[in-house]
């Protein structure tokens, strides 16, 4: 296990990979909690709404999003690997497909395009959880909608605060500011809601 | 029988893995023995090193495998020392 371990983190370490996938974790994982936010916003202002509907519109806005980050981090990921495996065999002047830089250039695509698809994903079903539990009758004594923009809200907030710690800056100022983009977001979809 | 106790290598490898690791790799395939490696000339995506291995039996292709695996490339065996035991 620690071999393995070992193994994986020279990969990472020698194609820059943890930033990239630091990188495609939280952008993308922003983009699945503000999508979440915007539509149960959306729901929210138009009242009335089944909350089935709001289950399966959300859970099919999540899976989409999982789908998307998982495809488009594997293919723009898989050509930035190998054109960089390829200008570094011309300048080694050797084929470097046997060595650990050809092992990270077929293996790092795949975990990034996990990780970029997990994200939001994971992201999105931690926000509608309240909603579906709601609509099995498990959760009852708070508006699900309400619980679920709150959980969309912190989940933002988290994301700013990991932010934070890569760039070293104050957690609190850092979540804030993420949180900022979230109220304007929600702010922008109440204001054009037709139903105001 | 003869044990090789010194290779003085010409490397050419990429910035990453770093020294530090390369040597680590390179002394992991060689129980016992001392690495040192001397940065010589640093270019833009590659650069020359001089590994020197010291140990009691030191196993060439081994050590050759390591640098290989690490996406070094020997240039050239500069110094070698062995010594053969008695009959």
């Amino acid at each position: 296990m620690d071999v393995m371990f070992d193994k994986l983190s020279l990969l990472f370490k020698i194609s820059n990979a943890n930033g990239i996938a630091r990188r495609y974790f939280i952008v993308n994982g922003f983009d699945g909690a503000l999508t979440m936010l915007g539509l149960i916003m959306g729901f929210y202002v138009s009242e009335q709404v089944n909350l089935s509907v709001v289950v399966s519109a959300c859970l099919g806005a999540a899976i989409a999003l999982g789908m998307s980050g998982l495809t488009s981090a594997y293919i723009s990921e898989a050509a930035e690997k190998k054109k960089e495996l390829r200008e570094l065999e011309e300048a080694m002047v050797k084929d470097l497909a046997d060595s650990a830089y050809g092992q990270a250039t077929r293996l790092l695509p795949f975990i990034i395009a996990l990780i970029n698809g997990l994200a939001p994903l994971i992201i999105s079903l931690i926000i509608i959880l309240p909603l579906w539990a709601t609509s099995l009758a498990l959760l009852v004594p708070f508006s699900p909608l309400e619980i679920a923009l709150l959980l969309a809200l912190v989940n933002i907030f988290v994301l700013g605060v990991f932010l934070g710690r890569i760039s070293n800056t104050f957690w609190l100022w850092a979540g804030l500011r993420t949180l900022l983009v979230a109220a304007a977001t929600a702010g922008l979809i109440y204001l054009l809601s037709p139903h105001l | 029988m003869v044990n090789v106790k010194r290779i003085m290598l010409d490397v050419l490898k990429p910035h990453q893995p770093n020294g530090l690791e390369f040597t680590s790799a390179i002394a992991e395939q060689s129980p016992g023995a001392r690495v040192k490696l001397t940065v010589i000339e640093v270019d833009e995506q590659t650069e020359t090193v001089v590994i020197i291995i010291e140990g009691k039996d030191l196993r060439y292709n081994e050590i050759t495998e390591a640098i290989s695996n690490m996406g070094g490339t020997v240039h050239s065996i500069d110094e070698v020392e062995v010594e053969s035991g008695l009959e």
